[in-house]
């Protein structure tokens, strides 16, 4: 059971705002279990710093159970952690050791801007999605039938691997360039590899690469970090398949 | 309080029909000038704010996220229920509404479900056109499987993240509509009151999350897709941020709360592991497709299990209990979820447990496995297959199918589900309770819409799986978009709705001083100490078995919480900025008044019926016994002033279509 026994020393970036300068605070925790997910201890740790009256750390999480994406902490230097494959709410205390020293930061990049503590502004995302991430097709119940276009089960596949992203930033915090490009090339690839995504196959790279850029993203310069640290291994096949879409789109003359 | 469903005349398989063809139109220069607001971006929420600002309204949406994309609809697995009967196994449109109708228990309303089922097609169709990536077959077309209380395979996924795919579908459609300026977004807002001006709701009074500003928006019908209320349990598969706050404010503002006690434990969820815990994890139903649920056929067994003396893959076949198979031939593992829910608690009460604390029953992938690889085995010609190179292509097979969630499964419980069974309990899950609403999805406040998980309309007594998504997609893509311009045809000429009227300044204030009031405690209890032990009240007493005792002590003792929260919470810092720990505050007070509602309705109703299970009531066999004659209503609850003291309405439920019977699945 829960009886934890493990004793933490942990440094949390604190910030009070958006404009205000932040810094690292050390806090000693004890009694945390092997079992708790790594954002239950931050409750556990949480509810001490209540107890004394003191503002509680913000972060953002919600499901925890590894699919919303909210959750954002870069620990240890890592995003999302030590464990890959896995969000920050996955992540359990049995992969640290009693006597461990953690620290623990927001997602750093200039298109996140720090909100509070370890809560940071990813609305980047959301406009880049805005610029083209979408196959224009208004409601209607009069489509057509959904089995009117076969699709060959191995792009209906990848483009589903692709959809899995969770829209998380991990790729973002981890790069040195602070590039989105893994982020915006599963969306690209998703519609590109379904006949859905086709009318608009130009104008969405191009659209979202541009948004991209104006966000203050990074380019990608091959490191391959983003894949590593993915908590849902997007693979950077992504990056690839985008640059070719962007680079026909750029140069194809129209039809 | 008068109810009034609106169900239109004529047959069944008509009404809406008739309805679509007959209900009012709004031109498109009068949409221009008409404002609405969405509360939530779930699917309802994402799929009607898309399909309105489509049709030319003025779309406000609002979310307590950072993103839209992030609404629970998100963690969704299993997948989507349509009646397209692809599979040729004799599904229908009426058999759909059939399932639906006797899966709830009987506590449906047979318009509002037969509409659902129709429209179920077209979901899947527009989802397919927007570039969701549904699994596939080897000829490229769509494939399905089986769920809960049907025999049919109707279910369209994508993996274990169905509702994930198609919450980012609805979430695009919404997106394309921003970007365009169709829709405003507020994201990280929180509603935090409903406002009605001269009987008609005219806005919300929503609390920036950022800046703590309070802020008033207007508009001329309020669309509330905020979902469940499972959360007040505290311990539920729900997200952390999951509450009932914007439902509830519509209720105290006279919305009706019905059914309030009809809520989901969903059978397969990851156990609890101890008292740090935060919430809880679901195995998809669609597990049950292949897994097979056993306990220990002798309690010796089950202490040396649990005692660590036993393995389970060690234990043979003829001392296992695979109770449901036994008890429900005809459906067995896939009986609906009240039922197996039941099911592994009367086991685990027995003493048949199989974890330290005896709350788990096994969910065993092992003949699946065998299975799968035997077929495997013959399609790649490989012949005489030693057992093991069959376990690993059907390891190979079960991944392809669930390997999300096995990856999940171990990374909380540090078990391999491959080659140990799963351990799996009961836990909440989907609350089929919410706001009244008509048969146009209008709550009992004029121009206040319910839709999704929210309202209350289409799932009885206990939900199917895979229908959760199916209603949150047909209540925004397809029904709330028709029904909003009955109302709003008369809005045509009202203009711009002013946010500087009495109605307004008062409900700001009237928050404002809400929240202050939560900062004005000399206590020093948290936020989370109250909401736990709500949780423990509420899951003891009214959760999965109820009885009038064990109600009548939870209603005096959620009330003395109620006392208490108001006296000694702790809420650190103030009203400006980020305040995570008064966002929890505003959100527990209210899952306190409707835990009462909760406790009130479930002793009112002297019945039991799919998830409500009065221990007074059930048959010899230990199965939900209703009561016909008595209960075969909705309970819809109008708040007074005293949360202690809500008035009951009845809607009475009349089926003109199918015989009601008791539910058999034997």
């Amino acid at each position: 059971m829960s009886n934890g026994n493990m004793n933490l020393t942990l440094k949390v970036w604190r910030q009070s705002n958006s404009t205000a300068a932040g810094k690292m605070e050390n806090y000693q925790l004890g009694g945390v279990s092997p079992d708790m997910s790594f954002l239950e201890m931050i409750d556990m740790l949480n509810e001490q710093i209540i107890r004394k009256g003191e503002d509680a750390i913000a972060f953002d999480h919600d499901c925890r159970e590894g699919i919303c994406g909210m959750c954002s902490m870069f620990i240890n230097g890592e995003a999302h952690g030590p464990n890959r494959g896995v969000t920050t709410c996955q992540l359990h205390m049995r992969s640290f050791k009693d006597g461990d020293t953690i620290y623990i930061e927001p997602w750093r990049a200039e298109g996140f801007p720090v909100v509070k503590d370890l809560m940071v502004d990813r609305a980047a995302f959301d406009r880049i999605i805005q610029s083209g991430g979408f196959v224009s097709v208004n409601t209607s119940g009069r489509t057509m039938d959904a089995n009117a276009i076969p699709i060959p089960k191995d792009d209906a596949d990848k483009a589903f691997d692709a959809a899995t992203c969770i829209g998380c930033g991990a790729c973002v915090a981890t790069c040195p360039n602070s590039s989105a490009m893994l982020f915006v090339s599963a969306k690209v690839s998703q519609f590109a590899l379904l006949p859905q995504g086709h009318p608009e196959r130009k104008e969405r790279v191009l659209n979202m690469v541009k948004q991209m850029d104006e966000e203050g993203f990074g380019n990608c310069s091959n490191i391959g970090a983003c894949e590593v640290q993915c908590p849902k291994s997007i693979s950077i096949e992504n990056i690839a398949r985008m640059n070719r879409e962007y680079l026909s789109a750029s140069v194809k003359p129209e039809n | 309080m008068k109810l009034d469903g609106k169900i239109p005349e004529g047959p069944l398989d008509q009404k809406w029909t008739k309805y679509k063809n007959s209900v009012r139109l709004v031109n498109p220069s009068n949409k221009r000038n008409i404002e609405v607001i969405v509360v939530g971006t779930g699917l309802a929420g994402s799929s009607a704010a898309a399909s309105l600002a489509e049709m030319g309204y003025k779309v406000k949406a609002f979310c307590f996220q950072d993103s839209p994309r992030r609404a629970h609809s998100i963690a969704a697995q299993g997948g989507i229920n349509a009646a397209k009967n692809y599979m040729n196994d004799g599904d229908s449109t009426y058999r759909l509404f059939y399932d639906t109708i006797k899966g709830g228990d009987y506590r449906s309303r047979e318009a509002n479900v037969h509409r659902l089922a129709e429209v179920s097609a077209s979901i899947i169709d527009q989802c397919v056109a927007q570039g969701v990536p549904f699994a596939r077959d080897y000829g490229g077309l769509l494939d399905n499987r089986s769920f809960g209380g049907t025999q049919v395979s109707r279910t369209f996924y994508a993996k274990g993240q169905t509702g994930q795919q198609l919450l980012l579908g609805a979430y695009s459609a919404l997106s394309r509509q921003i970007g365009k300026g169709s829709v405003k977004l507020y994201n990280r807002h929180e509603m935090m009151d409903l406002v009605v001006v001269d009987g008609k709701a005219r806005g919300i009074i929503a609390r920036n999350m950022i800046t703590g500003e309070i802020e008033s928006h207007s508009g001329h019908a309020v669309v509330l897709c905020t979902g469940g209320y499972g959360n007040v349990f505290f311990l539920s598969t729900n997200a952390m941020g999951s509450n009932v706050t914007a439902a509830w404010r519509a209720h105290r503002r006279g919305a009706a709360f019905a059914n309030a006690c009809f809520t989901q434990i969903h059978p397969t969820c990851i156990p609890v592991s101890g008292d740090h815990q935060s919430k809880l994890t679901l195995m998809s139903e669609s597990l049950r497709n292949d897994g097979r649920i056993w306990v220990p056929l002798h309690k010796e067994d089950a202490e040396a299990i649990r005692a660590k003396k036993l393995k389970p893959t060690d234990l043979p076949e003829e001392r296992r209990d695979y109770y449901l198979e036994r008890r429900y031939p005809a459906f067995g593992n896939l009986v609906p979820r009240d039922v197996a829910s039941r099911a592994a608690k009367e086991r685990c009460d027995a003493g048949f447990g199989v974890n330290a604390t005896g709350e788990a029953v096994y969910l065993d992938f092992a003949s699946a496995i065998m299975r799968y690889g035997k077929t495997a085995a013959t399609v790649q010609g490989v012949h005489n297959a030693t057992e093991d190179q069959i376990r690993e292509l059907g390891t190979k097979v079960v991944e392809g199918k669930y390997g999300n969630l096995f990856q999940m499964y171990e990374q909380i419980v540090a078990e391999n589900p491959y080659k140990t069974p799963m351990m799996i309990y009961p836990a909440v899950h989907y609350t089929m309770g919410g706001l009244w609403v008509n048969y146009e999805l209008m709550t009992t406040v004029t121009g206040c819409y319910a839709c999704g998980e929210a309202n209350f309309s289409d799932h009885g007594a206990n939900r199917l799986g895979a229908s959760a998504l199916m209603q949150g997609l047909a209540d925004g893509y397809f029904v709330l978009p028709y029904t909003i311009g009955n109302y709003l045809a008369d809005e045509i000429s009202t203009g711009a709705i002013s946010t500087k009227t009495t109605e307004f300044v008062e409900a700001e204030k009237a928050v404002r001083e809400r929240l202050e009031g939560l900062f004005k405690t000399t206590g020093t209890e948290t936020v989370d100490t109250y909401h736990k032990k709500l949780g423990k009240i509420i899951w003891d007493y009214c959760g999965m078995a109820r009885n009038k005792q064990g109600l009548e002590f939870a209603i005096s003792e959620i009330r003395k919480i109620r006392e208490d929260f108001y006296k000694n919470v702790k809420v650190p810092g103030g009203m400006n900025g980020v305040n995570t720990e008064l966002e929890k505050a505003t959100r527990v007070a209210d899952f306190i008044e409707l835990g009462e509602l909760m406790c009130l309705d479930a002793l009112e109703r002297n019945e039991s019926c799919g998830g409500h299970f009065r221990e007074e009531f059930q048959t010899e066999e230990g199965e939900a016994l209703r009561v016909d004659e008595a209960f075969s209503y909705v309970a819809a609850w109008e708040f007074t002033g005293d949360p202690s003291a809500p008035k009951m309405n009845k809607e009475d439920l009349i089926y003109e279509n199918i015989k009601v019977q008791q539910r058999s699945y034997k």
